[in-house]
C-alpha cells in the first residue's frame, strides 16, 4: 500500500494520468504551485499556459469538442477560478465535458477573506455539471475519478474541483480509478423499448415528417452520427440541424435542408413549421429554435430522444419522449425498424418533398458578389471551397460572421465545427481553436472571427507563438459589432449606439508584434490568392478581410415571430417586423 | 407557451440525497436560479449509516414546471431519488408549529379551549403567555394560527412538511 502513498499534487498528476488526460490548459498561482511543481517533475501530461483563464477553458472546450474527449484546465484561487467562469458557463450550455482544477486557500483560512481567497464552490454552482472541494488528501484520488466520470457521462458538462493548498501538500492514501464506485450518477443510456415503438408508430405513418437533430447526436460520438445518417437515408426524410449539430449529419447532402431557427434556412423552418411528424434527436427546442412557441409547428406529433429529461417537456410539450443515448436509441431504433419492415409512405413523402423543393427555389442563402467589395458570404463559401479538400476545423467568435459561417460553410463531419451556441461569448473562438490545434497538430484550424470579438482574447497570439500552433484567424471586418447594428437597424430605428469599431488595430502590425503573419485582403479579385497563402503559411496568421460593412445576415426569424414569417432580406419601411412583445426578447 | 392559460398546482416531493456540504444549497439555488417556488422545505438526515438525508419540498406550479423541477433535482449528481408523492400515489404529510400566544382573562381561556379542539399541547406556559405545541395538515396549523390571531399571537416557529408515501413502499 505504501506505494499508494504520496501528497495531493502527485495524485492530481497520477490521476489525471489514469483518465488519459494528455494536454492541460492553465495559469499558475500562489495556491496551485504544489500541482506546478508536480507538472515539472514528469513529463506524461502536457501543459499550455494560456495568457488568461478564460481562455484556458474555451482552449479546453476546443479541445473537447474536437476529440470527444474531456478538456482539461488548471487555475489558481480567487481571480484564477473568477476568470474561468466565463467558460466554464460556456461548456455548461453547450455541453462540453470540462474538468476545472481550481487552487483554494488551504482549509483553516476557508472563510477568513483570506489572500485570493473566492467562494468558488459558490460561485461555479450554477454554471457547472457538478462541482467538489476537496477537504482532506485521502479523498482526492476518488473526487478525480468522479469528476472525471460526471463530467463526460449522460449529458457531458464542466466539474470544478476545488483544491486547499494543504490537501495539495499533505501526503496521503491515492484511491485509483478502478476502485471508485459511483453512487449515484447513472444516468439511464438504453431507451425504453415501448417509447421506441411508439416513436415508430408515428414515423412509419408520417406524411410531413422531419428530423430536427443536435449538438447531443455529436455528443453521443461518431457512432450515433453514422446512425443517424443511417436511419435519414433508410426513411429519405429531410433533416435540419441545429447550430451546435452541425456535421452530424453531411451538409452536402440532398436530404439535408440547411440549419433552422433564427437564422436558418426558408425550407428548414417552413418544413418544420408544416410537418405532421417531428423527429427530434439530441436537441433542446432553444428559444433561437422555436420562436414564439405558441405558434411553433402547431400541427405536429412531436418525438423527442434526450439523455436529459430536463430537456424534455421544458419549452415544448412532446407526444413521445425517449430518455436515452441517442447511439443506444438509434441503434435500437433500426433495428425495430428493420424488424416491423416499414415502407414510407411513399406518394405522400412525394408531395412533401415536392413542396420542400418549392421552398428551397427561394434560394434563401443567395447573396451578390459583384465587383471589388467582398461580401462575407463569398469570404466563407471561398473559405470553404478553398479548405474541403483538407482535414479542416471550424471554430467561430459570435456575431454575424459565426451565422455566415454557419451557413455557407459545409460541415460533411461531426468534431469539425466549434462555435459558442448558448451562451453566445465572444472570444471564445481563438482559445478553442489553439485547444483544436493541440488536439491536432497538422490540421488546417480557422476561427471564423469579428474584429470586435478577436479583441476579446487576442492576447492568445503568445500561447499560438510559443506553442507554435500554426492557428488562422479569419476576421470578418465589417467595423461594426454586426450583429449589435443589425439589431438596432431592425429594433430601434437604425441608432447604431456604440456598436461602432472605432479605433482598430492594424492587424497585420499586431500579428508582427507576436511573431505571428499578417494579411489584409479588401478586393474579392485577389481573395483566393489570399486564402491559399493564409493556409501555406506555417504560423498563426491573422487574416483581416475587409468585408461590406453593410451587409445584414438574412435569412432571420425576428425575434417572437413564428417559423413561416421568416424574412429573407430588410422589412420594408412600413411593415414593422417585430411587434412590442418581441421587442424584450433576446 | 405565453397565450395558454395552465392551472397552477401544488405537489409534494420528497428527495432523497447524499448527506454532503452544499447539497441543500444546490436545491435552493435551483429554485431561486430558474425562479421556482418553494411553499415549504424540511430536510434532516434519515440514514446516518448511508450518509443520506431526505428533503421534503412542497411546490407549485404549472404541470410541466412541476415536471422540470422533478427532472432538474434528478440532474443533481448527490441526488438518489426524486419521488412526487402526490402523484404517486396516496401519502400521508405532517407539520408541527410552536405557537406563542400571550394574553390574559377571557382571551387566555379561549385559546386553551381552541387548543383542545385541535389536539394541541401546551409545552409552556406563564402567566401571560402559552407555547403550543400542534401537529397536522398544512391547513390545520393554518387554521389554528388564524383563530389565534385575535387571542393574542405572537410568535409561530413551524417545521415545514414531512411527507411519506402511505402503504409498504418506500422512497
Ligand atoms: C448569435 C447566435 C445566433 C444563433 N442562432 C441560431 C439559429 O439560427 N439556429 C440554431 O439552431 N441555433 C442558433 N443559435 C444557438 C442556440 O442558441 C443554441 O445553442 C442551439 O440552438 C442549441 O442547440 P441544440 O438544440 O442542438 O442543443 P445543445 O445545446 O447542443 O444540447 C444538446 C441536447 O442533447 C442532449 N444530449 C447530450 N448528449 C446526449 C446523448 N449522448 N444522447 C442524447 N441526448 C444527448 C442534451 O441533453 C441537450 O438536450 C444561435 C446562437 C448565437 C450565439
Ligand atoms: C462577451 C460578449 N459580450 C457581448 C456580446 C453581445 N454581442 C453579440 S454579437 C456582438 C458583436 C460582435 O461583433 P463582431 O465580433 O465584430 O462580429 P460581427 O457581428 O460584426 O460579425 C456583441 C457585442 C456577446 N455575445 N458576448
Ligand atoms: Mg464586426
Amino acid at each position: 500500500m505504501s506505494m499508494d502513498r504520496m501528497n495531493g499534487a502527485q495524485m492530481v498528476l497520477k490521476a489525471l494520468a489514469e483518465q488519459g488526460v494528455e494536454v492541460i490548459f492553465g495559469y499558475p498561482g500562489g495556491a496551485v504551485l504544489p500541482i506546478y511543481d508536480a507538472i515539472f517533475q514528469q513529463n506524461q501530461i502536457k501543459h499550455v499556459l494560456v495568457r488568461h483563464e478564460q481562455a484556458a477553458v474555451h482552449a479546453a472546450e476546443g479541445y473537447a469538442r474536437s476529440t470527444g474527449k474531456v478538456g482539461c484546465v488548471l487555475v489558481t484561487s480567487g481571480p484564477g477560478a473568477t476568470n474561468a467562469v466565463t467558460g466554464l458557463l460556456d461548456a455548461m450550455m453547450d455541453s462540453i465535458p470540462i474538468v476545472c482544477l481550481t487552487g483554494q486557500v488551504p482549509t483553516h483560512l476557508i472563510g477568513n477573506d483570506a489572500f485570493q481567497e473566492a467562494d468558488t464552490t459558490g460561485i461555479t454552482r450554477p454554471c457547472t455539471k457538478h462541482n467538489y472541494l476537496v477537504k482532506k488528501t485521502d479523498d482526492l484520488g476518488r473526487v478525480m475519478h468522479e469528476a472525471f466520470h460526471v463530467a463526460r457521462s449522460g449529458r457531458p458538462g464542466p466539474v470544478v474541483v476545488d483544491l486547499p493548498k494543504d490537501v495539495l501538500m499533505k501526503e496521503g492514501e491515492y484511491t485509483p480509478a478502478a476502485r471508485v464506485k459511483h453512487k449515484t450518477y447513472k444516468p439511464q443510456v438504453k431507451a425504453d423499448r415501448a417509447a421506441l415503438e411508439e416513436a415508430l408508430d408515428l414515423i412509419a405513418n408520417a406524411k410531413k415528417p422531419i428530423f430536427y437533430t443536435g449538438g447531443g447526436v455529436v455528443n453521443s460520438g461518431p457512432a450515433a452520427c453514422q446512425l443517424l445518417t443511417q436511419l435519414v437515408r433508410m426513411t429519405g426524410y429531410p433533416i435540419t440541424q441545429t447550430l451546435m449539430g452541425l456535421g452530424a449529419y453531411p451538409a452536402s447532402d440532398p436530404q439535408h435542408l440547411g440549419m433552422l431557427g433564427m437564422h436558418g434556412t426558408y425550407e428548414a423552418n417552413w418544413a418544420m413549421h408544416d410537418c405532421d411528424v417531428m423527429i427530434c434527436i439530441g436537441a433542446r427546442f432553444d428559444d433561437r429554435v422555436t420562436g414564439r412557441l405558441d405558434a411553433f409547428s402547431p400541427g405536429s406529433k412531436k418525438i423527442q430522444i434526450d439523455i436529459d429529461p430536463s430537456s424534455i417537456n421544458k419549452n415544448v410539450r412532446v407526444d413521445v419522449p425517449v430518455v436515452g443515448d441517442v447511439a443506444h436509441a438509434l441503434e435500437d431504433l433500426i433495428k425495430l425498424y428493420k424488424a416491423r419492415q416499414i415502407r414510407p409512405d411513399a406518394s405522400a413523402l412525394k408531395d412533401w418533398w415536392t413542396q420542400i423543393e418549392e421552398w428551397r427555389a427561394v434560394d434563401c442563402l443567395k447573396f451578390n458578389q459583384d465587383g471589388k467589395i467582398i461580401k462575407p458570404q463569398y469570404a466563407i463559401q471561398r473559405l470553404y471551397e478553398l479548405t474541403k479538400g483538407r482535414e479542416t476545423y471550424i471554430t467561430t467568435e459570435v456575431g454575424q460572421h459565426q451565422m455566415w459561417a454557419a451557413q455557407h460553410y459545409k460541415f460533411e463531419r461531426p468534431n469539425q465545427w466549434m462555435t459558442s451556441g448558448g451562451l453566445g461569448t465572444m472570444g471564445y473562438g481563438f482559445p478553442a481553436a489553439i485547444g483544436v490545434q493541440m488536439a491536432h497538430p497538422d490540421a488546417l484550424v480557422v476561427d471564423v472571427s469579428g474584429e470586435a470579438s478577436f479583441m476579446m482574447n487576442m492576447q492568445e497570439l503568445g500561447t499560438a507563438i510559443q506553442y507554435r500552433l500554426p492557428v488562422k484567424v479569419f476576421i470578418l471586418n465589417n467595423q461594426y459589432m454586426g450583429m449589435v447594428r443589425q439589431w438596432q437597424e431592425l429594433l430601434h430605428g437604425g441608432r447604431y449606439s456604440e456598436s461602432y469599431s472605432e479605433a482598430l488595430p492594424d492587424f497585420v502590425k499586431l500579428a508582427e508584434a507576436f511573431g505571428a503573419h499578417g494579411i489584409v485582403a479588401d478586393d474579392a479579385a485577389t481573395l483566393d490568392e489570399q486564402i491559399k497563402e493564409m493556409i501555406e503559411i506555417d504560423k498563426p496568421v491573422i487574416f483581416d478581410c475587409r468585408v461590406d460593412a453593410s451587409e445584414n445576415c438574412f435569412p432571420m426569424i425576428p425575434s417572437g415571430a413564428p417559423h413561416n414569417q421568416i424574412l429573407l432580406g430588410p422589412p420594408g419601411e412600413d411593415n414593422d417586423a417585430i411587434g412590442d412583445e418581441g421587442k424584450v426578447l433576446v | 407557451m405565453s397565450n395558454e392559460v395552465e392551472e397552477i398546482v401544488t405537489h409534494t416531493i420528497a428527495v432523497l440525497v447524499d448527506n454532503e456540504s452544499g447539497v441543500l444549497a444546490r436545491v435552493i439555488g435551483l429554485f431561486s436560479g430558474r425562479g421556482y417556488n418553494i411553499e415549504s422545505l424540511t430536510v434532516a438526515e434519515v440514514d446516518p449509516a448511508e450518509k443520506l438525508s431526505r428533503i421534503t419540498l412542497v411546490t407549485s406550479g404549472t404541470p410541466m414546471v412541476i415536471e422540470q423541477i422533478k427532472a432538474q433535482l434528478g440532474r443533481l449528481v448527490p441526488v438518489h431519488k426524486v419521488r412526487d408523492l402526490t402523484v404517486d400515489g396516496p401519502s400521508v404529510s405532517r407539520e408541527l408549529a410552536l405557537v406563542k400566544v400571550v394574553g390574559s382573562g377571557e382571551k387566555r381561556v379561549e385559546s386553551l379551549r381552541i387548543a383542545d379542539i385541535f389536539r394541541a399541547n401546551v409545552v409552556d406556559s406563564t402567566n401571560e403567555s402559552f407555547v403550543f405545541e400542534i401537529v397536522g395538515k398544512t391547513d390545520k396549523l393554518d387554521a389554528f394560527i388564524a383563530l389565534m390571531e385575535p387571542l393574542g399571537l405572537v410568535d409561530v416557529s413551524r417545521t415545514g412538511v414531512a411527507a411519506i408515501a402511505r402503504g409498504t413502499g418506500s422512497i
